[in-house]
């Protein structure tokens, strides 16, 4: 206490007795939850109380150098330690740190009175050549810098105290007590771990020992440079083994031969989400906007939280009247009461937000959840801290890949079947993912195949900051665009976005973030109610399909959704059709064309090509579809051979029946021949087709005649002029005598008989052609 | 101003409850109230409670919550559970009367709505009579008080002549009122209500009189919440109550003995012959209607569209007691996919076009796929087509 009793006082009201150790002159061994505001708020007042020359936190050994940053202007946490190691950024760890964390607390208060702070931990050098704990994997090797133990301590006192949840003993016994004593859940907390570790030893993680005992000789030598004015701020469960007595020599021996790897640290910036997502000691943080609000609010919490939710309601056009408030405060006051819990917790403040103020509905609920239980916060670092690993990654690979950046703009064509610009176009759009346009992909030469890409580079200035910034998703490019990538297909609404998403992953080799961008197009797919958005999806999948088959990637998911997605076209498009004026329907008829051939192009799923002949065959009979959409839907069941003999001649006269508006029936013209996809050479070879035209359009009467004439004037005039003098000759001939048959002999320009010795002698070219010689 | 007793009470209004432990004492009465039925937990309940009670409850908060979630007391008294769901939509229910606001029981039918808030009565005031059942006709005589005309010619207004509603008989008697189907009763009645609730009084301007509410009158109101657009709510009435939804059965096995259990009863009492094994149908009719109705499969990998019906556990229990009947007198005696597929088609296609299509993404892209489901699936596509 000799620091506290010379430094200046603080106008403050009496101070609460010191906590543990401080009065033996024993260093202040403070041990917190991890990201907890009572314990925050304890540590303040506990530091205040004792004024200790030094702090010590847990967190790295090296970030010593960085702490000085922590009380830059600039720095807003939420803000996370970053490690990482230099020769392998994908190797990673995370030591976040809220405004209400008891580490974020106590270093600033440090920095503010002029104290020394040192990190204590186990330095990352050890933890990352140790463990490989990357972003990708939720609990391990968070769990593992952050000093979680397998057992969860709290759980285990929560249990003790009778209760079945630990976050709800938690917040009882810490977080919503009064105004009393901060310090002395401290003294409560140290013995009731020292029981558990007395029970429980190292709680199934034996690496706490080493960490343990790096933290005891952190804490001799920070004794011998300041005294016994120390303080330490750490988990609770560590609290016990740092009062332990133990000699240097065996602290030394349990640390000696420990791997090492060269590390990097630096501050990157956090946000509330990821708070909520990925936490030290698990439970805890599912609420940190919550916390901050414990934390931050002066007094009557409660009422300022009702307060807060009334004005994003208000916001949000939910009406909230002040009387609404109050109602609500009463409530959860009141339930806290029947609950038996000191204070309103989350979960009653909860209920009472959604009987008063949300009239029972969960979906301004979920809008309270989301703004404020979890919140928006993001967390700001100075231009100071040292290049996120990011940054380190893509000189790596640019380097290895022989890409410059040169500010001048230069062209770059890619042969992807080559190894080494396959790569390249992989890490560009990559970049472009993660919103660093280094290249922006230029219309290529033309007639490139699917294996040519055009990329037109150029590096200016500010795409470092955008390196920078896309550090937040990631220490690797790889594993950032992936994270990237992820976040966009659980935010993008509309299907087509996905879609392009799902493009651009198979482009940039994302082959992780396949599964989400798949999942959340098929629960997009799913849900969207016009087919014709899943109608525009379907094509540019089955082409990414193809492009994946091309780039070697993995497109298994990809092919099950084009699947489900052409089950939904099947199920939904012929209601669709019903009904749909001219401009609609001509619409729709691209569609049915795309999606065709889409469908074709799927792999290994006959039954979807049959069940999709079975919806053409439907369209075609039905006569609340338009004339276009029917005679296109008759036209592609001939052209895959799906229409028995004279099927097709059956629905062409059905659909020029005498009864049949001629408007209607010029559509189902246009449907069925029109357009360059051979309709006229149709109506050449097959002659009874051709009379059926003839005869209809010759019973058109006058006045419908000149109706009709625009739109069979655009169907004929579509085809090759060769087509066309064919057609007029034969229609001048007239009708072959014997009645109109199918392939009719005598078409002008054609014996009656096909001559085999001159059809083969076309057939050497076409192998040379097609390159089948050797089969042939 | 002293109000007359004798009043016949109003019959209660009995709506599909989830069956949870209603003991089937018919001694004279069909169906006795709660609090006869249930005469001994009460009692039970009321001896060992010591917690602080507000005005005229005859047991605390705690007590209630107890008396309709279940437990057991320390003189070894068993009280049944009369409320199977989440405990927190009961104790907010229970703290919101505590509070003196008026509670708003909201949601699908079949959410046991009328039985909680009979038991709600039943254990705060002792009385779960006082009712009044909202219809579309239901008067203004009905919220608040009408006139005994024979008197009131014979000898002018007075107060022999008054005859109270059941929330005038609340207000005076410091008791429990209930209101049911709130959103049916016509708006202008429902606006009586706004001054019952925010002023606590009830003017009589004929006589120069009012009935000003003691401690421990409440209201409890009950509306279906698919019904909002009948008689929606005014915001002034709406902010004078609190709101809880009762939500639907939250497990896929509880909805299952849910919807067992009532075509049970109501086969026995419509005469059906027992069916060996309908239990497999049940469940397949409830995972149909919850997938539909929560739009995600129940392994949650697929999504699929909701269809504009509800989906109830009510409507679920009419499809199966109509496809008993199928199989009873037409069938072989099995409950068979077939017998329930025409039942499924009507609850879920209501609107004719957009719903057929989503029941079609649903067979197709769901059932068809699914182990064990081809029967019906085959029964489906045949009713459907």
């Amino acid at each position: 206490m000799t620091c506290a009793a010379t430094a200046p006082r603080t106008p403050r009201p009496p101070d609460p007795p010191p906590a543990s150790g401080a009065l033996r002159g024993e260093p202040l061994l403070l041990g917190v939850r991890h990201h907890g505001p009572g314990s925050a708020r304890g540590v303040r007042a506990a530091l205040e109380a004792a004024r200790p020359a030094a702090v010590l936190v847990e967190g790295p050994a090296e970030a010593d150098a960085l702490v000085a940053l922590a009380a830059d202007p600039d720095m807003r946490p939420p803000v996370a330690l970053l490690a990482h190691a230099v020769d392998d950024p994908g190797r990673a760890a995370f030591w976040p740190m809220a405004e209400f964390s008891p580490e974020w607390v106590a270093i600033r208060w440090a920095l503010d009175h002029g104290a020394a702070v040192r990190f204590v931990d186990l330095p990352a050098a050890h933890t990352l050549a140790a463990a490989d704990p990357t972003w990708r994997d939720e609990g391990d090797g968070e769990e593992e810098v952050s000093g979680g133990p397998r057992i969860d301590p709290v759980a285990e006192l929560a249990g003790a105290a009778g209760y079945e949840d630990a976050e709800r003993w938690w917040e009882d016994v810490v977080e919503l007590r009064g105004d009393g004593d901060p310090t002395a859940p401290f003294e409560a907390l140290a013995e009731a771990m020292g029981a558990l570790r007395e029970t429980y030893g190292d709680g199934g993680h034996p690496r706490d020992l080493i960490r343990e005992a790096h933290m005891r000789l952190k804490l001799r030598a920070a004794r011998k440079e300041f005294g016994d004015s120390v303080a330490v701020v750490c988990g609770a469960w560590h609290v016990p083994a740092l009062a332990r007595r133990t000699t240097v020599a065996a602290d030394k021996a349990l640390l000696k031969g420990l791997p090492r790897a060269k590390a990097e640290l630096t501050w990157v910036p956090w946000t509330h989400r990821r708070l909520a997502r990925r936490s030290g000691y698990g439970a805890g943080i599912d609420a940190p906007g919550w916390y901050g609000h414990l934390f931050a609010a002066p007094d009557r919490p409660v009422e300022r939280w009702m307060t807060k939710v009334a004005g994003l309601l208000r916001a949000e056009d939910h009406p909230v009247s002040s009387a609404h408030v109050i109602e609500a405060v009463r409530l959860a006051e009141t339930l806290a009461a029947l609950r038996g819990r000191p204070r309103p917790g989350l979960d009653e403040t909860t209920d009472a937000i959604r009987a008063v103020l949300c009239e029972g509905s969960d979906v301004p609920l979920g809008l309270v959840r989301d703004r404020l239980v979890v919140g928006d916060v993001l967390g700001e670092v100075p231009a100071g801290a040292p290049a996120v690993p990011l940054q380190r990654d893509l000189d790596r690979r640019r380097r290895a890949l022989r890409l410059k950046p040169e500010a001048q703009e230069r062209e770059l064509g890619l042969d992807l079947r080559k190894e080494t610009d396959g790569e390249r176009s992989r890490l560009l759009h990559r970049l472009r993912l993660l919103g660093v346009p280094w290249g922006e992909p230029a219309a290529g030469r033309a007639g490139t195949g699917t294996f040519r890409e055009t990329w037109r580079l150029r590096w200016e200035p500010e795409l470092h900051v955008r390196v920078a910034e896309a550090g937040v998703w990631g220490t690797t490019v790889e594993a950032a665009a992936t994270a990237r990538a992820e976040s966009r297909a659980l935010a993008a609404t509309a299907l087509g976005d996905i879609t392009a998403l799902a493009e651009q992953c198979l482009l940039a080799g994302l082959g992780d973030a396949l599964p989400v961008v798949m999942r959340a197009l098929a629960d997009r797919a799913a849900l969207d109610t016009d087919v014709a958005h899943l109608a525009q999806a379907l094509p540019a999948l089955a082409r990414a399909l193809r492009y994946g088959d091309v780039r070697g990637t993995g497109t298994e998911a990809l092919g099950e959704v084009a699947a489900g997605i052409a089950e939904r076209i099947c199920v939904g498009l012929p209601p669709a059709c019903a009904g749909l004026d001219t401009d609609a329907a001509a619409q729709m008829r691209e569609r049915l064309d795309d999606v065709h051939t889409a469908i074709g192009l799927l792999p290994d799923r006959p039954d979807l090509v049959d069940r999709w002949a079975g919806v053409l065959r439907r369209l075609a009979d039905r006569d609340r579809t338009p004339g276009v959409l029917r005679g296109r839907a008759a036209r592609l069941l001939l052209d895959e051979g799906r229409t028995a003999d004279g099927e097709a001649a059956l629905l062409m006269s059905r659909a020029l029946s005498p009864g049949t508006p001629p408007a209607d029936a010029a559509a189902w013209i246009d449907g069925f021949v029109g357009g360059a996809s051979g309709g006229g050479l149709l109506l050449v070879h097959d002659e009874r087709l051709l009379g059926l035209v003839d005869a209809w359009l010759t019973s058109v009467p006058a006045g419908a005649f000149t109706d009709v004439l625009p739109l069979l004037r655009r169907t004929f005039s579509g085809y090759e002029q060769g087509v066309r003098r064919s057609l007029g000759e034969l229609v001048a001939r007239g009708p072959r005598p014997g009645g109109p048959g199918p392939s009719a002999p005598g078409v002008p320009g054609f014996a009656p008989d096909p001559d085999p010795e001159r059809a083969d002698a076309v057939l050497p070219l076409l192998h040379l052609i097609l390159g089948t010689e050797a089969l042939a | 101003m002293p109000v007359p007793e004798t009043i016949a009470k109003p019959g209660s209004g009995v709506e599909t409850d989830t069956g949870t432990g209603r003991p089937q004492t018919a001694d004279e009465v069909l169906r006795p109230h709660a609090e006869h039925a249930f005469a001994h937990e009460l009692a039970a309940l009321a001896a060992a409670d010591d917690r602080p009670r507000p005005a005229r409850w005859r047991l605390s908060p705690w007590a209630v919550a107890t008396y309709l979630l279940g437990g057991t007391l320390p003189d070894g008294t068993v009280v049944t559970p009369k409320y199977v769901g989440p405990r927190r939509i009961v104790e907010v229910a229970v703290t919101t009367l505590a509070t003196d606001r008026a509670l708003l029981l909201l949601g699908v039918p079949g959410t046991a709505k009328t039985w909680v808030s009979e038991h709600l009565a039943a254990a705060v005031s002792g009385d779960s009579t006082l009712l009044v059942q909202g219809t579309a006709g239901t008067p203004e005589e009905a919220v608040r008080y009408g006139w005994n005309y024979a008197r009131l010619l014979a000898h002018g207004p007075s107060e022999d002549a008054l005859v109270p509603s059941p929330v005038m008989r609340a207000m005076s008697q410091g008791t429990t009122a209930r209101v049911e189907e709130l959103t049916r009763i016509p708006a202008d009645v429902q606006d009586g209500l706004i001054t019952i609730l925010s002023e606590k009084t009830l003017p009589v301007p004929e006589l120069g009189q009012e009935v000003q509410a003691v401690p421990g009158f409440n209201l409890i109101a009950t509306a279906n919440d698919r019904d909002r657009g009948v008689n929606e709510l005014s915001s002034a009435l709406r902010r004078r109550f609190n709101t809880v939804v009762l939500p639907l059965p939250a497990t896929p096995e509880a909805e299952v003995d849910i919807v067992a259990r009532r075509v049970e009863q109501l086969g026995r009492s419509l005469e059906l012959p027992v069916l060996p094994d309908g239990v497999d149908e049940i469940r397949r009719v409830v995972t149909v209607f919850r997938e539909l109705r929560d739009g995600v499969t129940t392994d949650g990998r697929t999504k699929v569209k909701s269809p504009s019906g509800t989906l109830s556990t009510a409507e679920a229990i009419s499809v199966v007691t109509g496809g008993l009947a199928l199989a009873a007198h037409f069938g072989d005696g099995v409950l068979r996919p077939g017998d329930i597929a025409a039942g499924i088609l009507g609850a879920v296609v209501r609107d004719p076009a957009a719903d057929r299509t989503v029941w079609q993404e649903y067979l197709e892209t769901v059932v068809r796929e699914r182990d064990g489901w081809k029967d019906f699936y085959r029964a489906c596509r045949e009713v459907s087509a």
